[in-house]
């Protein structure tokens, strides 16, 4: 007994000296080998007394499965180390650069025009188009601005033709009569768009942006337009507070009619919007002309509402402090990586307009 | 229109500052551009004071002044006054002074090589005195850098009258709308009388149709013209109105002052009569302006019996207006058609203050209150006897009654307000108010064109009380539509998709240049005035302006980038024939060398690898979506394809591929190999199935996935799609994927023929596939693809 006692010390001993996976083999063969110092004293049980036979077999066999767990826990640690050797020569460089995926973006005009979308389809209005070429009729005549009204004048407009009868729309303003004209009341629409004037300088490009809103229906009065332009100022520049001034000015295409104005503020070379003592005029609206209702087959006595138009790039360019119009239609495509939006940022009512 | 406090304050009584004004103003629709000091003339001359004044070196009789201006700085002035000497205070005028003597404009000059800046003046170049021998001497005692002249000019309010309010383009008019809203108290003004001393009367025919409704006249006899006095001077300088005489500045006056356009004859250069009429075509007229106008026959003219004396309500002529030495005048107040008056100053291309006044409107009941005001003033200025005050043609005005239901202001506007209150402000906007409980009937003051209905009283009743005072009221967010349908969801989807897959959004003018556009369409949508000849036709195609755009970035030195537009191209220069189209294009290299890559070019796969991307995430079948070789001529004819849906002869959803060298070539973009696509939204039509219905069972197989491949020798003009579906076509159930992973054609292939190896996957919904099965279906392959090909298995 004592022997075997002994064995396993010697052997246990050995193993805290083993250095590598080859020590191991080696002690191994040495141990439980054919010749291997336990295996011999298997061999030898046949010389032992039967009586004692029993009782020696299960001391061996205990012997040798705790040997067994010990190979097994060098074997593994040695393998472990071995992995990590070869793990660590295989170490990259991680400063390397990487190529490059393109990162597109989104035009500053498109994304506005998506976060207007989102901030008044929560207030139920829906998108409605028009054709970028209008009649006459539909973007002065209808609206209240007959032939040789001196308002025509203060639009310099595109023709198409000598006769002046096709146009390139010089305000989203027609999308309100075809709207009306092609449909019942009540209407509540907004219609984004492009819209041209013959005029160019610093703040002024052939082309631009309009969003008309229309919203007619039987009750719907000025207090429901101051409060529907109050609730869309301050969500669309995410303010809590916005000083709004309505001031009347005239339309033909409404009555009253008033411009709106917003207070700001420039402090440290940044523009604040929503106070400050300066006023900043941002959009025009009024009630809708009993007159354009009739042009447009509404019946007057019946419906009323109220009608805004609001320019979308000057939306754009307060908001996103970008300073020059121009910029806005050159296609430099340092400007757009710059001032552009991430496809993923699409306004929506649970996320928020942007980050 | 310009006013200033004092001229205000003839009509109005108030102890308000010019600010307060001015915000009180705005705040009624009468916008407040800008308060500034309107730039007189004689706020040039300042009292200066000689500090040296030596000899020119090259002149006997001139100095070379030193002088003090009073901006801390010294000035040189070369002047050849005997009396300039040290320390004399005299007056000075800075470079771009008019001198009044001889309307001269100083600049800076050279006098014998010494540089002269401005001049020291004498009596007689300000027209005080006849004195002309030497500068002017002034006490000691006044202060250096002060103005000269003591008439510190009022500031001038510009106000931008909007169309509709020609009542205030006369200071009464914006005096009454302050009153109105409680700003002061207006001045009301009898009509006053005048003494008829000369029977003198000119004799005046309105033919039909002219374009004149009424012409009143007022003959003046042996008048003195002269300089105007100062006060006439002061207003009219005030507002930025240059003098001319007494009798035109009186007319411009009373224009100003209450909209009245006046127009002054000389009585002795007009033969006979007065003729109003039109035009008639190929006749000339002289004008005032210097210019001469051959007319249409539209325009309403002044004639007499042998000239037009005068375009009517636009411009006054040449040959018979007054001079200094008139002594008898003719006044003219008339009312014009305004739609005429439009037309024939647009076609001439005048614009003057009448014409601005007439289109907008003038009170049609104040030509006699002009021609009494204008005759009182010349007989007070210039003398001369008043004949009869003579008005030809019948009035059209008719008054107009606006039945007023006081609920329908709530109704409208959101709040309440009180009758009282709107009596007193229509009273005092000068409406006749009748009160009739409910309702007040009213009559339209004939200086107001603009009030035609209930909606324009309410108008100015909240005008007057103020838009401040509406209240907000909380949103209704009734919906009564989904915000977008179909088409505006798939244009949100594609410009989110492309954009997301690399393409820089750009938004560009829907015109562009016809040199490129040409190349697009035969289609030539000239605009009929373009801004320039850069922008002359509506675009038909978005690559004519990426490209622009693109050559512009190249010149910038950005030469590998992804751009896309989506908006409007049009096919025809009538509304609606426009489709909304989404344009990209890669410019540079696909692959930039790295320590990784080698360049890669870009080639038409990698916009035909986009296209497909995109209208998979539009929710299109790959498998639906079929590749046609026929494109269009933007793209090069050999390597571009086109997307239809379902079959060759489906709906065409867009076109990839190089473009067309040709156009490349044309914008010196030849060294770019520029690839791009074109998908045509408005081809897109929404399905038939909802999207939570069209998705098709979940069914996969459990078992096991085979793979063979395969490399044929076909004839080069064999497509891979027709080999492609030629091969699924063997074992449709069970072939589940076809990948080509090369193509090969040169050396060891024959010539006319390519290699193309195939790598195909085999999957049964029911079995593991057996050897057998697996080796059938590939003998099956091998001969559909020689039987319908003549294709041969590549031996290895």
């Amino acid at each position: 007994m004592n022997d075997l006692a002994t064995l396993q010390q010697q052997i246990f001993n050995k193993f805290s000296q083993l250095k590598n996976k080859e020590d191991l083999e080696n002690l191994r063969i040495e141990v439980l080998g054919k010749k291997g110092s336990v295996s011999k004293l298997f061999q030898d049980l046949a010389t032992i007394d039967k009586d004692k036979k029993k009782e020696f077999a299960s001391q061996l066999n205990i012997l040798k499965s705790k040997i067994l767990e010990e190979f097994n826990k060098y074997s593994s640690k040695f393998g472990q180390d071995e992995l990590e050797k070869k793990l660590h020569s295989e170490t990259i460089d991680v400063t390397l650069p990487t190529p490059k995926k393109p990162q597109g973006k989104i035009h500053p005009v498109s994304q506005v025009i998506d976060e207007l979308t989102c901030i008044f389809a929560e207030l139920g209005f829906s998108v409605a188009e028009g054709p970028d070429i209008e009649n006459e009729y539909n973007n002065f005549t209808a609206l209240n601005t007959p032939p040789n009204h001196p308002a025509r004048d203060m639009h310099d407009t595109f023709y198409l033709d000598e006769n002046k009868q096709t146009l390139l729309r010089t305000h989203t303003s027609p999308v309100q009569i075809r709207t009306m004209l092609n449909d019942k009341p009540p209407f509540k629409i907004i219609a984004p768009g492009r819209t041209y004037r013959c005029d160019s300088d610093q703040t002024h490009t052939p082309m631009f942006h309009q969003l008309e809103g229309l919203y007619v229906d039987k009750n719907v009065t000025m207090a429901d337009l101051r409060g529907c332009l109050d609730y869309f100022l301050k969500k669309f520049f995410e303010v809590d507070q916005i000083k709004m001034r309505f001031r009347p000015s005239h339309f033909p295409f409404t009555e009253p009619s008033a411009e709106v104005d917003i207070g700001y503020e420039i402090k440290d070379g940044k523009i604040t919007i929503g106070q400050g003592d300066k006023w900043l005029e941002i959009l025009g609206c009024g009630m809708v002309h009993p007159n354009v209702l009739k042009n447009a087959k509404v019946d007057s006595r019946k419906y009323q509402g109220y009608a805004f138009g609001v320019g979308i790039d000057r939306l754009a360019m307060l908001k996103y402090g970008i300073n020059d119009l121009r910029s806005f239609f050159e296609s430099d495509v340092r400007w757009l990586e710059h001032f552009g939006f991430n496809a993923n940022d699409v306004p929506s009512n649970y996320r928020g307009l942007a980050r | 229109m310009n006013i200033t406090l004092a001229w205000l304050k003839k009509y109005l009584r108030t102890k308000s500052t010019t600010e307060q004004i001015a915000e009180k103003l705005t705040s009624i629709g009468l916008e407040v551009e800008s308060i500034s000091s309107a730039k007189s003339n004689l706020s040039n001359f300042k009292v200066c004071k000689i500090i040296k004044a030596i000899k020119h070196p090259e002149a006997d009789k001139l100095k070379i002044c030193d002088v003090n201006i009073g901006d801390g700085k010294i000035t040189k002035v070369v002047c050849g006054a005997s009396n300039a000497r040290n320390g004399l205070t005299t007056v000075y005028a800075s470079p771009g002074t008019v001198i009044p003597k001889n309307g001269m404009k100083l600049s800076v000059a050279k006098i014998r090589g010494v540089e002269s800046f401005g001049m020291l003046c004498s009596e007689s170049e300000l027209n005080l005195t006849e004195e002309s021998d030497g500068i002017i001497e002034l006490k000691n005692k006044q202060n250096v850098g002060d103005n000269f002249f003591k008439e510190n000019l009022d500031p001038m309010i510009d106000i931008s009258i909007t169309p509709n309010r020609s009542d205030c383009l006369g200071v009464r008019g914006i005096a009454r709308d302050l009153a109105a809203c409680g700003e002061g108290t207006f001045v009301e003004e009898k009509l006053e009388k005048i003494k008829i001393n000369s029977k003198k009367i000119i004799k005046v025919e309105i033919e039909k149709e002219s374009g004149c409704f009424q012409f009143g006249s007022c003959f003046i006899e042996g008048v003195v013209n002269k300089e105007s006095p100062d006060w006439l001077k002061r207003h009219l300088e005030s507002v930025g109105q240059k003098s001319i005489s007494a009798i035109v500045d009186i007319t411009n006056y009373i224009m100003l002052d209450m909209n009245r356009p006046l127009h002054a004859y000389d009585a002795d250069k007009i033969s006979n009569k007065i003729i109003v009429r039109k035009s008639q075509k190929g006749e000339t007229f002289q004008a005032l302006d210097g210019k001469k106008y051959t007319l249409s026959n539209n325009s309403c003219v002044i004639a007499d019996d042998s000239k037009i004396l005068g375009l009517g309500g636009i411009l006054g002529g040449e040959l018979s207006g007054t001079e200094m030495n008139t002594t008898n005048v003719v006044i003219e107040a008339a009312s014009f058609d305004p739609i005429s008056i439009t037309k024939s100053s647009k076609e001439l291309g005048i614009i003057t203050d009448a014409k601005y006044r007439f289109e907008r409107g003038v009170d049609p009941n104040s030509l006699e209150e002009g021609l009494i005001k204008s005759a009182k003033l010349i007989q007070e200025i210039c003398g001369g006897k008043i004949g009869k005050i003579n008005i030809a043609g019948s009035s059209t005005y008719k008054q107009r009654k606006i039945n007023f239901i006081l609920s329908n202001f709530k109704k409208l506007i959101g709040f309440e307000i009180s009758k009282a209150d709107s009596i007193k402000i229509l009273e005092k906007l000068g409406f006749k108010v009748k009160d009739k409980k409910t309702s007040l009937e009213l009559i339209v003051p004939s200086f107001r064109p603009d009030i035609n209905q209930e909606v324009d009283i309410i108008e100015e009743l909240i005008r007057i009380k103020g838009y401040n005072n509406i209240p907000l009221s909380e949103p209704n967010r009734a919906v009564l539509k989904p915000a977008l349908n179909y088409q505006q969801k798939i244009f949100h989807y594609t410009q989110r998709s492309i954009a997301s897959i690399g393409y820089l959004e750009t938004v560009t003018w829907s015109f562009s240049n016809s040199k490129i556009d040409d190349f697009f369409s035969e289609k030539k949508l000239r605009l009929a005035n373009p801004i320039s000849s850069e922008l002359d036709t509506l675009r038909t195609s978005i690559f004519s302006n990426l490209l622009i755009h693109s050559k512009n970035n190249v010149d910038r030195d950005c030469k590998n980038f992804m751009l896309f537009e989506i908006g409007p191209v049009f096919y025809g220069n009538q509304s609606g024939q426009q489709n909304t189209i989404a344009a990209g294009i890669r410019l540079g290299n696909k692959i930039e060398k790295t320590w990784t890559e080698k360049t890669i070019k870009t080639s038409a796969f990698d916009v035909k690898s986009d296209i497909l991307h995109i209208l998979m995430d539009l929710g299109f079948d790959e498998k639906k979506l079929v590749i046609e070789s026929k494109t269009n001529q933007s793209f090069h004819p050999g390597r571009s394809g086109a997307v239809h849906l379902g079959s060759n002869k489906g709906p065409l959803l867009g076109c990839f591929g190089e473009l067309n060298p040709i156009i490349l070539n044309q914008l010196g973009l030849e060294n770019y190999s520029i690839c791009g696509f074109e998908l045509y939204l408005d081809n897109i039509t929404e399905p038939k199935k909802k999207h939570k219905d069209a998705r098709s069972a979940y069914v996969v197989s459990k078992f096991q996935v085979v793979e063979r491949d395969f490399a044929f020798i076909v004839s080069k003009d064999i497509k891979a799609s027709q080999l492609i579906s030629l091969i699924k076509s063997c074992e449709p159930q069970l072939i589940i994927s076809i990948d080509i992973f090369d193509v090969y054609e040169g050396s060891n292939i024959e010539q006319g023929k390519k290699s193309i190896a195939l790598n195909v996957k085999m999957q049964s919904m029911e079995k593991t596939l057996d050897e057998k099965t697996i080796e059938d279906v590939s003998q099956k392959i091998i001969s559909s693809v020689q039987s319908s090909t003549g294709g041969t298995l590549r031996s290895s």
